[in-house]
């Protein structure tokens, strides 16, 4: 049960950078949620109006949903856009609870100026520190369906196991948002949204080899 | 949040229950309450209440110059009997104030609604108002919704009571309502007839003896709205099994009460000012004791107190920030002496800080990159994204409090200089929306008492830092069609800058912004350069070839870096020492093509012209239109 206490509220917590997509990957979440009747709210932070900068995105569901904020340690999945990302974000996630990221790295300008280093392994140190771990390179696999924008399809594929509603139910939503668009990107979203999936799973069987 | 976050809303909703940001469920509510008027200037977390009530038909919408110019046209279409509607963010309220504290005394004829977007946590601001004074300072009632549903529902209310009372009503929203999204149930407009102006000098033209008149029916009224405190459906009380601690709060944080607190009795005020006081001193006879649970200061547990209340609040709660249940749930522990509660803790892991950057072949990145070069000089900024020149890799802007302040400082730090800093140049830097905000008046003032003070113009044709809304510099309207266009150069001209002292650079040419810079600054008199490249996420925008590194010419030289363009990274480093025996770092680069718009800002530092077009070097790269969709492959 989440920190909600009695009030049981599913909380994902969506993370990455300005421009990412990671306010509308939340959306869609949040649609999915409540076309199988739930309460959701959804929320950000977002400073100076992102440019780069570090972006969070909650969502929570359920029955009825007061406070639009996770506290931290209550976040049932928390969804990596990238990865030192992913990190930052950790204290967030409750007991047990799951870690979806993605690979791919953004550096920034301060770490280019030499100013601050990367990590040298976010999936490595998490894991490390005891987090469970589903990772996979979400950019890489965009780039190869030839479209970075399709990055955060295949982050939406990659959760869409992990939610306690079935994953056809996300891939209507997401889907409808391309309605209008051309045969052609509907159906490089749904090869993204079906990329994400066996991405996480094939994580999730290398996760429970390494023990 | 950018423009395209918002067109999500459909103008007409084909469903009854819509998820909706506050701002969404207020300009839906402001569209099915008949507004005819709706004006604004956009700033962070208010701007998309106006940019949505944009898309809905038959309401006339604007971007003003500034909020106050905002607030007199909303109160102009009141007066003339239309309900009308105004959006600003907390510290617009202070510029628009001056207007606000006469129209209550006026009082209005159509319902005029103020919707005051309070950045709680600082998420995009210069610092942390409660814009719930100015319900005291102005005596006009103050609504607060706890959530989207409630945004919408009490902007309707809102004008209701603006029209019953015949006063200007404000929604205080905080980050937290405007940017959450939640269900909302929506109805549809209603027309409403407007009566059309009456002329009453007594009412509308406020000279003393006019404004004197009015004052007590004011205060009448406040006495009026104080009584309907007391009946108003606003207001909620929800009793508890757990009377040790009863709550009264209003906003986002009855959401956090109510979460942390499921027993306890709340007291939540919509109507946030005036306060019920017979209702709520009842509240309080049932409980043990009373704690005021407010963001952010103490206004409710100070009126309570003056009531002879006894009530804890801010000797226990932070006075700023937001609240959360993890705040709440400990401070209540204490007051109560029980052990604290559990909470979960998952040990933070350290991780580069990731501030906000300007963008991909920003044209503020040569300007950035030409200031950083200047010796001896104390730049005066103002508020937009080139604030972020503050910062690596240019450390090039001094100080910044308020839009518009960099003229006026400027032309202080001009007038106070210590005799030590005799050669200073003083530089003060503003945006093009900025400028016509509230800059034009300051740079007035420099010239009309000859200040020494070079000013660049940065002319991008955009309100950036918002999601590049449009503005009078822009030539297009809210509805982005074609508008007039004001011209930056006569402008200033008229303003009194001398001809010569005026120029338009292009901002990518960083040898003659360097050039001008330098001129300018050594000559002792006002004068202005105007960049004049838009800004990279608007239609104005062309993205040219992108550009690569040849390997083996970089030298690390790092010089590159220095522009501050996120699409250099650097791929390795090496330390060497010199023939003359000093330590040097080289930092090898590459550019990220995909990202790259072709720019051309990292040539110029470049000295062994490593820098080149992609296609000289026949390598197949994809350009991606969107620019700020940066990537990095592993």
């Amino acid at each position: 049960m989440s920190e909600a206490g009695r009030f049981d509220t599913t909380n994902i917590l969506v993370v990455g950078t300005g421009g990412q997509g990671v306010m509308t990957a939340t959306e869609i979440l949040a649609e999915a949620a409540i076309a199988l009747g739930h309460d959701a709210k959804k929320t950000e932070v977002a400073g100076m109006a992102q440019r780069g900068g570090v972006v969070s995105s909650h969502l929570r569901f359920g029955a009825k949903v007061l406070s639009p904020q996770i506290t931290p340690g209550s976040a049932d999945v928390l969804l990596g856009f990238e990865a030192a990302e992913a990190m930052r974000w950790r204290h967030m996630l409750r007991a047990g609870g799951l870690v979806l990221m993605n690979t791919g790295r953004l550096v920034p300008p301060v770490v280019e100026l030499g100013l601050y280093d990367y990590p040298d392994d976010p999936v490595g140190q998490m894991r490390a520190a005891g987090t469970r771990v589903f990772s996979f390179d979400a950019s890489a696999i965009a780039q190869e369906l030839g479209d970075i924008r399709l990055g955060n399809t295949v982050m939406l594929g990659a959760i869409a196991d992990h939610l306690p509603f079935p994953a056809e139910v996300l891939e209507r939503c997401i889907l409808k948002r391309f309605a209008r668009k051309k045969a052609e990107v509907i159906e490089l979203n749904r090869q993204a949204f079906a990329a994400g999936r066996a991405a996480a799973e094939q994580a999730a069987r290398t996760a429970a080899e390494a023990g | 949040m950018t423009a395209e976050a918002v067109v999500s809303t459909p103008p007409v909703a084909a469903s009854s229950r819509l998820l909706m940001s506050g701002n969404e469920a207020v300009a839906r509510a402001v569209w099915e309450a008949g507004v005819r008027v709706a004006a604004a200037y956009p700033g962070t977390p208010a701007t998309e209440m106006l940019e949505c009530v944009a898309t809905y038909p038959d309401v006339y919408a604007e971007w003003s110059v500034n909020e106050k110019v905002s607030l007199e046209v909303a109160f102009g279409a009141a007066m003339a009997g239309s309900r009308s509607f105004c959006a600003m963010k907390h510290v617009g309220m202070n510029v628009a104030s001056d207007a606000l504290m006469t129209m209550t005394l006026t009082g209005v004829a159509g319902g005029l609604v103020i919707a005051i977007a309070d950045d709680v946590g600082l998420s995009s601001s210069q610092n942390e108002q409660d814009s719930r004074y100015w319900g005291r300072f102005a005596h006009v009632p103050v609504l607060e919704p706890a959530d989207s549903q409630e945004a919408h529902d009490f902007t309707l209310v809102a004008f209701e009571l603006s029209e019953r009372f015949e006063t200007p009503v404000i929604l205080r929203l905080t980050t937290r309502i405007c940017h959450v999204k939640g269900l909302v149930s929506v109805g549809e407009r209603s027309d409403r007839p407007v009566a059309g102006f009456h002329k009453d000098v007594g009412r509308w033209v406020m000279v003393p003896s006019a404004a004197g008149r009015r004052l007590p029916l004011m205060f009448d009224r406040e006495r009026r709205l104080r009584a309907e405190a007391e009946i108003s459906e606003l207001n909620v009380v929800e009793a508890g099994s757990d009377r040790r601690v009863g709550f009264v709060t209003s906003g986002p944080a009855y959401m956090h009460v109510r979460e942390s607190f499921p027993d306890a009795p709340v007291f939540k005020l919509g109507l946030a000012f005036p306060l019920p006081f017979e209702r709520l001193r009842l509240f309080a006879a049932e409980c043990d004791q009373l704690v005021v649970v407010e963001e952010v200061e103490p206004l409710i547990e100070t009126e309570l107190k003056a009531q002879g209340l006894s009530v804890a609040g801010k000797d226990i709660l932070p006075l700023s920030g937001e609240l959360s249940p993890q705040i709440l749930k400990p401070a209540i522990a204490r007051l109560l002496g029980e052990p604290l509660p559990e909470l979960a803790r998952t040990p933070p892991m350290t991780v580069f800080p990731r501030p906000p950057t300007m963008c991909v072949a920003c044209p503020h990145l040569g300007v950035y990159y030409t200031l950083s070069q200047l010796r001896n000089v104390t730049i005066s900024g103002d508020i937009g994204c080139y604030t972020l020149g503050f910062g690596q890799p240019w450390n090039a802007l001094d100080a910044c409090i308020s839009m518009g302040a960099s003229m006026g400082m400027a032309l202080g730090l001009d007038k106070g200089r210590s005799d030590a800093e005799k050669d200073k140049k003083i530089v003060a830097v503003i945006g093009d929306s900025t400028f016509l905000h509230m800059g034009m008046q300051g740079l007035l003032d420099i010239v009309y008492n000859r200040g020494n003070v070079t000013v660049l113009l940065l002319d991008n044709r955009a309100v950036g830092m918002t999601g590049g809304q449009d503005n009078p510099g822009s030539g297009r309207d809210i509805h982005g069609s074609d508008a007039p266009r004001v011209d930056f150069a006569r402008l200033v001209k008229a303003l009194g800058v001398r001809e010569e002292r005026v120029h338009v650079v292009n901002a990518y040419e960083l040898p003659v912004l360097l050039r001008t810079l330098r001129d300018e600054t050594k000559i002792p008199e006002p004068s202005v350069i105007i960049t004049s490249q838009p800004c990279v996420l608007i239609k104005d925008y062309h993205a040219l070839k992108p550009f690569t590194v040849i390997d083996d010419k970089c030298t690390g030289c790092g010089n590159c870096i220095d522009v501050g363009c996120p699409a250099i990274h650097v791929t390795r480093r090496e330390r060497v020492t010199k023939a003359s025996g000093r330590e040097v770092d080289l930092a090898f680069v590459r550019i990220e093509s995909a990202a790259c718009t072709g720019c051309g800002l990292c040539l110029k530092p470049c000295a062994p012209d490593a820098i080149v077009h992609v296609d000289t070097l026949a390598m197949p790269i994809r350009v991606v239109k969107k620019t700020s969709e940066l990537t990095q492959t592993p």
